[in-house]
């Protein structure tokens, strides 16, 4: 199914939050989950499945000023 | 009351957190992560900035709560937003992501100036106050917008001293000076504080704290400038509460002028 991840068209085998974070390479401990705009806490990613065309931005602190 | 003692007391109160350090510092731009928590213990600073981006996984872990030691206080800025709207988003996935109540809101349409856009800011302030957010707004100096951010519910302003990352001092003094006589809320000096001189004149003017961040970070020792920015703040604020003399026209001997011995 294709998603967009981050700005970016993607196209993911995963169901599940938590699984497309895998196969697309982050770090699940790091990172921070929005799917269509709404935060999704870690504990609930396994359960959360993904559907065509959701909008995932997966997000992080940074150094800033 | 010693000196000591009038600073120990002299806590700040920023949406009913004390803070004994009015240094606030940033974590961007350092060349490692690991002086983050060194440069925090050198400089007391309680407060530090932060900011959400999207990751790349290409990058490794980014996570800089990491480096933060749990005793200071994060403070998550809403940098990269262009609207109320953005810096509402950033501020809300923060504090659900367990960064706490506090938000520096920071809305920049211009990316050649980096100047904030009150308006917007002021708009996002308003929405963020009454979701229980402790807000502080990075500004523009404007005394009426100053009292506008008061009424919107923001615990503090912070006007820049000067662009972001310039270490050019306080350039906007004139205003500066009077939102600090204006303002009842605390006024944090905020962007363009490039040495420790300028972190003093700030907090001799009257500001109740300044906040530091590339001067220290892009500093060949992030550890002993964030303690000499500390000192210069200790000092600065000394000075005013010391409420020292104006300046004088001429000159005015400090020595008798009787008595002189005379051959």
């Amino acid at each position: 199914m294709q998603i967009t991840l981050n700005g970016e068209s993607v196209s993911t085998a995963a169901l599940s939050l938590r699984e497309m974070i895998i196969e697309q390479g982050f770090e699940p401990d790091t990172v921070i989950a929005e799917v269509n705009f709404e935060l999704i806490k870690r504990e609930r990613w396994q359960q959360h499945l993904l559907r065509e065309g959701d909008t995932v931005e997966l997000l992080s602190f940074v150094g800033g000023g | 009351m010693t000196e000591t003692m009038q600073a120990a007391d002299d806590a700040l109160l920023l949406g009913g957190v004390r803070f004994s350090s009015r240094l606030f510092t940033g974590t961007g731009k350092f060349a490692s992560r690991d002086l983050i928590a060194p440069m925090l213990a050198a400089s007391g600073s309680e407060l530090i900035t932060v900011a959400l981006r999207r990751v790349d996984p290409k990058a490794g872990a980014q996570d800089i709560l990491r480096y933060i030691p749990a005793s200071a206080r994060v403070l998550p800025n809403t940098s990269g937003a262009r609207t109320a709207e953005e810096a509402v988003r950033i501020a809300r996935i923060a504090r659900e992501a367990g960064c706490g109540e506090f938000i520096k809101i920071e809305v920049i349409s211009d990316m050649k100036y980096l100047l904030p856009d009150n308006a917007e800011t002021l708009r996002a302030t308003e929405i963020l106050a009454k979701e229980g957010f402790i807000v502080l707004p990075y500004m523009m100096p404007d005394i009426t917008v100053t009292k506008q951010f008061h009424d919107a519910g923001a615990a503090a302003v912070m006007p820049l001293g000067s662009p972001i990352g310039s270490n050019r001092g306080l350039e906007m003094k004139a205003m500066i000076k009077r939102i600090i006589e204006a303002s009842r809320l605390p006024v944090v000096v905020d962007a363009g504080i490039g040495k420790p001189s300028q972190a003093a004149e700030a907090m001799e003017l009257g500001a109740d704290a300044v906040l530091v961040n590339t001067a220290i970070a892009t500093s060949s020792d992030p550890v002993m400038a964030g303690k000499a920015f500390a000192l210069a703040v200790q000092a600065g604020r000394l000075a005013r509460l010391a409420q020292l003399a104006g300046e004088k026209e001429y000159a005015e001997a400090s020595s008798p002028l009787t008595g002189f011995l005379r051959s």
